[in-house]
């Protein structure tokens, strides 16, 4: 029997249903959870069917909201923290790096706070509201960083991170809220710390996260039509992750590119071939390449934004270059219809 | 009140501004979030009155009657919004973003709270070294809620600085009330003053009474008596974010909107002006028709302008 298709949202809307439903220790604070526009879909009915106590909004204080998630945590409850945009958990920095990711080492007590975090993009929403700093987050001891970039693994995810004793960021990109995809109707979680191959080949191994999965899924139809069988790879966890999968496709195919929708600069590209050097340098036929965004902030225009996000066509591109084969500029591959400040109507799944 | 024609004409302004591009902006050739201060120019224009060239201002993304009433060029302006070179950030910030440093307008973030203590910062600077300017920064009610509200307050207090610090409560951030947010019967004048700043509560669509309290404050900010809070009482008339209304999804009631619209502070303002003989009704017809023209020309320019180069972005 196959899943029935859902979106991205309202996978993630299910998987709080389904854990406010088994566990009434489950608590949803936030910006708006509760308003009409829900978190983007993602909160809707929540409060209606769990009552105030339950889901509620909170005061533009997202330092204390943190402090106070955390205290809850201590004290029996599991409370989801929930951010329109992930700029604005950068505010409660310290109580997620200094107090939620340490009082488990120090104290070796459970801080079970799962913290969902919002990337932006488009509609010229510049550099304040565009960031994904997964590589950032992934880089501190005791936070786990997970990233779902399919609606399964979006409800599986979340969920996986409300089981967890915590404490857990969720990468979720705003423009993966409309995709489709299978999604079982049962309760399930998805194990953290484990990538997925999406798609086998055996040319070259192509590493995604999030948004960037995409991408590199887009691209390897393309390069399968170029006659290049390329092993897509999701990697689903930033933090901790289990570098094996990638290690084995790098072992076979002998070429890796790694997409990222980071900034380039100490991106987790740059630890994921890092890893992969440390361990698989002999099947490496080539360099391995990453595709970031730029060492910039996120402009508004929509003409600089044209020049700023990565896309298929650069995944192609370095492929093409990887194998031996006539490459081409990728950026003359950017048609005036498609502009990368929108989301791309064409493809909303399932994949 | 012979300033009142000024303030009036400010008012007709900004709010044709607003109006003209909200039109505009269903074209979707303005690709930023916009969020429009129609309703809310009164703050604006009575406190913007009440300043020098030199004196400076911050604001959040609810900025363009703050940047207008400041002297911010409106063509600047409305090519950010376009997102072309010419635009004030040169097509990177878009209206979350506007600035105009010849003018005064220091700079706007869309982080609720964040231009608060930059804004005290440029007050610090001006008492450094010897400056005379003073440093106004708007935000919202929301932004009381932030810590660093407190902070940048108490450092105000501290230092004695030269700073105004304007909220605008329009009782909403995007769809919450104050009652999820804000204790009820606790005024968020009384939590300013506890800082040791010295605060006021003002009706904040009464154009005329902002300016001469603004005016009042600033002269004792000059005169070193330390830093001053005012609370305006305010209402956003169109969407959190974008043009037009959202009043179908029924966060706020039918009621409550109707009771602000008939207390608009541009009528209120231009029935004064003309009841009191300082403008007739054809003068301020006459100025209504220069200012469509002016907004109007600004975004046919801006539609035609070039678009930022791939160099400046990275």
């Amino acid at each position: 029997m196959s899943d029935r298709q859902i979106t991205y949202a309202a996978a993630l809307n299910e998987a709080m249903d389904q854990s406010m439903e088994r566990d009434t220790a489950v608590r949803l604070l936030g910006l708006g959870v509760d308003d009409p526009a829900a978190v983007f879909g993602s909160t809707r009915g929540l409060r209606e069917k769990y009552g105030p106590d339950r889901t509620f909004d909170v005061p533009i204080s997202e330092a204390a909201v943190m402090g106070v998630a955390i205290g809850a945590a201590l004290c029996g409850l599991r409370p989801v923290v929930a951010h329109l945009r992930l700029e604005f958990a950068l505010l409660a920095t310290d109580q997620i790096v200094n107090q939620a990711a340490k009082w488990r080492y120090i104290f070796d007590t459970s801080v079970p706070v799962t913290v969902r975090m919002i990337v932006g993009r488009g509609w010229g929403q510049s550099a304040q509201h565009a960031q994904s700093l997964h590589a950032w987050y992934g880089h501190i001891p005791g936070l786990k960083v997970l990233a779902p970039a399919t609606p399964r693994d979006a409800k599986g995810l979340l969920i996986a991170a409300i089981e967890d004793n915590g404490p857990v960021i969720v990468i979720e990109h705003r423009w993966l809220y409309d995709i489709s995809g299978p999604v079982p109707e049962n309760y399930y979680s998805v194990p953290i710390g484990m990538p997925a191959v999406l798609r086998s080949g055996d040319d070259i191994t192509i590493v995604g996260s999030s948004y960037m999965t995409l991408e590199a899924y887009r691209a390897a139809t393309e390069l399968e039509r170029l006659g290049i069988s390329a092993e897509v790879i999701d990697l689903r966890t930033i933090a901790p992750l289990d570098i094996q999968p990638i290690l084995e496709s790098v072992q076979n195919t002998g070429r890796l590119i790694v997409c990222d929708q980071g900034t380039r600069t100490g991106s987790f590209a740059a630890e994921i071939i890092c890893r992969v050097s440390e361990s698989a340098l002999e099947s490496l036929k080539v360099p391995p390449q990453r595709i970031t965004l730029p060492d910039a902030p996120a402009p508004s225009a929509r003409a600089l934004a044209n020049f700023y996000y990565p896309q298929r066509t650069h995944i192609v591109a370095a492929a093409l270059g990887m194998l031996g084969r006539d490459s081409f500029d990728p950026c003359m591959g950017i048609e005036p219809d498609s502009p990368l400040d929108l989301v791309d109507p064409a493809f909303v799944g399932p994949f | 009140m012979n300033n009142l024609a000024h303030l009036t004409r400010q008012l007709i302004r900004i709010r044709t501004v607003e109006e003209r591009i909200s039109e505009a902006y269903r074209d979707q050739l303005m690709r930023c979030p916009t969020y429009f201060s129609i309703g809310q120019e009164a703050v604006a224009v009575g406190v913007g009155a009440a300043l020098a060239k030199e004196d400076l201002t911050f604001a959040a993304h609810r900025n363009h009657a703050h940047y207008l009433a400041k002297g911010g060029n409106l063509q600047s302006m409305v090519s950010e919004l376009y997102g072309k070179a010419d635009g004030c950030a040169g097509g990177r910030g878009g209206s979350l973003h506007l600035i105009d440093r010849d003018a005064g307008f220091m700079g706007s973030t869309p982080i609720v709270g964040s231009t608060i203590p930059i804004a005290v910062g440029s007050a610090f600077a001006s008492k450094l070294c010897g400056r005379s300017n003073v440093t106004v920064v708007f935000f919202g009610d929301g932004a009381t809620e932030a810590g660093i509200f407190y902070e940048s307050l108490n450092f105000a207090a501290v230092h004695r600085l030269p700073v105004l610090f304007v909220c605008e409560n329009n009782l909403y951030s995007i769809y919450s009330t104050l009652e999820p947010r804000q204790p009820a019967q606790r005024r968020i004048v009384d939590v300013a003053s506890a800082t040791g700043v010295r605060s006021k509560s003002i009706d904040g669509q009464d154009v005329q009474l902002v300016y001469e309290v603004a005016q009042a404050e600033i002269e004792r900010l000059r005169a070193g008596d330390g830093p001053a809070f005012l609370e305006c009482m305010t209402y956003r008339y169109s969407q959190h974010v974008g043009p037009g209304s959202d009043d179908h999804l029924g966060y706020r009631s039918a009621e409550e909107v109707a009771y602000w619209k008939a207390r608009d502070p541009v009528s209120i303002a231009a029935g004064r002006v003309e009841s009191s003989g300082v403008m007739t009704q054809a003068e301020i017809d006459l100025w209504r028709e220069v200012v469509d023209n002016e907004i109007l020309e600004a975004i046919q320019r801006a539609q035609v302008a070039p678009f930022p180069e791939r160099t400046h972005s990275h």
